[in-house]
């Protein structure tokens, strides 16, 4: 395991880079890619067998964004971690770009599915984690789901198939920032008890703070020893976080964001 | 047992069974039909490349991708609507669009969902296929087509939808026959008219030939079994021949063959068209006969689609 320091710095670097690049192109989906960078910074820089220099090995762990729209957050972490330079960063949503709002497997080196209509990324990586299951291989399947996203009934369509078939080298996160486009995920279509949902499902759940190294470290390391039940980490985290104009916003799913704007949160970044 | 004498779903699932031996990659990825088209005989023989999701047709797309996304090469199978309408965004987007290699059978294409009736009767898959950008479509008309286009679809490097019946059909081929994909398959040379025919419209259309060379009309009856894309020379070629088109599909006249056909006509060679098939209307309960009296895709229908059409020669 990294360093709790060393990985909490690469999730500013993150979160320094994904507010950057939405603030050179003027607008995007700040909230929802800030959210995810803390669990992004264990992925890429801890747990996750990955080669830059090697993009497309066999035998790597794979990585599924099924909420797309995070997509600058992984493209940071993708730039950092060496895949390509960070000035390409500068390219999100730009004519021709190889960085599109969301996740493209066909675009992005490094980037294992693509995503973006809400729900079918997560059902991919369940067929990915079946043919880790059917090749006997070592490797995991890594997915995070937005909380919204989970109102699409096909994210519980693959769930039960998961549980069903004990996928478990499958390990989901759910970012539970807790709003969506329209308001708060409880008032628009309550998805609590979200633990409850995923147990009922025949997966080993856990629910920790999505913003602490060390929890997301440590329920990583519990969900590759649990055996015959793919695992489901919620992350409860806040919308928008680290950036001091649209923390805990419900408008900051997709906004605009200026030079301005970016310098002051970068400037307050911890 | 002659191919023309099984049931399209036994040679099927032996083709399946042939393919998997040859590569190891291949699986099936199923939604609770698998009685229906006896994939439970490749399920039997390999448990562990059977994938069946249950009644989850959306996430049965969805994990196939993901198969594929690993080097497999998935095959899925339902009925028509449930592998076309029902699951629209994620072919468009998990598979074509992703540029992932599943091939996607439909069986029961058009009213041959017969007795389960409109709700199981796919009138528009074609045309639902047909917008996704890369999507091949493929319809056999009988057993020793289905053999020799099996291989060139398993090798097809991109999606396919394959339109299968899945027990009696007509054998209209003889045993020797050569197919090749994305070729319009001429069954016989006319000089007055063109049909071009998909499906259990083969029969019809060659009924329909028998009739009007009675009556002294001869019309060229041409196998369209690939639908995308769709073969343009040899829509071209035949109409500069003939000078007139009809089309035969057991599909809404809107968006299927009949769209197809009459695309690569105005932009390429203008000519007289006249569509058989559903006329924009659902699909209900009922057996073949009934059913294909009351949609109009009979041989006298044919018959009279040429003759129309030759007024405007």
């Amino acid at each position: 395991m990294k360093e709790k320091q060393y990985l909490e710095e690469q999730a500013k670097e993150i979160r320094k880079h994904t507010i950057n690049c939405i603030a050179h192109l003027g607008v995007g989906h700040v909230g929802g890619s800030l959210s995810i960078a803390d669990v992004l910074a264990v992925l890429y820089f801890d747990e996750m067998d990955i080669d830059p220099k090697e993009p497309l090995k066999a035998d790597r762990d794979r990585f599924v964004l099924s909420k797309g729209h995070g997509g600058p957050a992984v493209y940071s972490a993708l730039a950092l971690k060496g895949y390509f330079d960070v000035e390409i960063l500068k390219t999100l949503n730009a004519p021709n770009t190889k960085l599109p709002s969301h996740t493209d497997k066909n675009l992005t080196i490094g980037v294992d599915m693509t995503t973006g209509s809400l729900g079918q990324g997560f059902s991919a990586a369940v067929g990915m984690a079946k043919a880790v299951q059917i090749d006997k291989a070592p490797y995991y399947v890594y997915a995070i789901i937005g909380d919204g996203e989970s109102q699409e009934g096909q994210i519980w369509e693959a769930s039960m198939f998961a549980g069903s078939q004990k996928l478990d080298h499958l390990i989901a996160f759910t970012d539970y920032n807790k709003m969506q486009i329209d308001g708060e995920t409880m008032t628009v279509n309550n998805i609590a008890p979200l633990d409850k949902k995923w147990e009922a499902f025949n997966w080993h759940v856990q629910s920790i703070d999505g913003h602490d190294i060390e929890a997301i470290q440590n329920a990583i390391s519990e969900a590759k020893q649990t055996t015959n039940k793919p695992s489901m980490i919620i992350l409860n985290t806040i919308k928008g976080k680290g950036a001091s104009f649209c923390e805990g916003n419900i408008g900051s799913h997709n906004m605009p964001v200026t030079k301005e704007m970016a310098e002051e949160a970068i400037a307050r970044l911890k | 047992m002659k191919l023309r004498d099984r049931n399209l779903r036994d040679i099927y699932v032996d083709l399946l069974l042939d393919y998997a031996e040859k590569n190891p990659q291949m699986v099936i990825v199923e939604a609770d039909l698998m009685t229906a088209l006896s994939t439970t005989r490749f399920h039997k023989k390999y448990p562990e490349r059977t994938i069946n999701v249950g009644v989850a047709e959306a996430n049965m797309i969805g994990v196939a991708a993901g198969l594929a996304n690993m080097g497999k090469l998935p095959f899925t199978h339902t009925f028509t609507p449930f592998a076309t309408r029902r699951v629209f965004d994620q072919v468009t987007l998990s598979i074509a669009y992703s540029k992932l290699n599943v091939k996607m059978v439909g069986s029961d294409p058009g009213i041959m969902a017969q007795l389960n009736g409109g709700t199981h009767m796919s009138l528009e898959d074609v045309g639902i296929m047909r917008n996704i950008p890369t999507m091949m479509i493929v319809e056999p008309v009988d057993g020793v087509q289905l053999a020799q286009l099996f291989p060139q679809i398993a090798a097809h490097n991109g999606p396919v939808y394959i339109r299968l019946l899945r027990k009696e059909f007509d054998p209209i081929f003889a045993d020797d026959q050569t197919f090749e994909l994305g070729k319009a398959t001429t069954i016989n040379e006319g000089s007055d008219v063109s049909i071009f025919a998909t499906g259990i419209m083969v029969k019809e259309a060659l009924d329909a030939e028998k009739i009007l060379a009675d009556e002294g009309i001869s019309v060229s009856v041409v196998n369209m079994h690939t639908l995308k894309p769709i073969d343009q020379k040899a829509i071209c070629k035949e109409a500069k021949r003939t000078g007139a088109v009809v089309t035969a599909e057991n599909h809404n006249i809107i968006n299927g063959l009949g769209s197809a056909v009459a695309e690569v006509l105005s932009e390429n060679c203008p000519t007289p068209l006249r569509r058989v098939g559903t006329k924009d209307h659902f699909g209900e309960v009922g057996k073949k006969d009934f059913l294909m009296e009351k949609f109009g895709l009979k041989a006298k229908n044919i018959v009279e689609a040429v003759k129309d059409v030759l007024t405007q020669k």
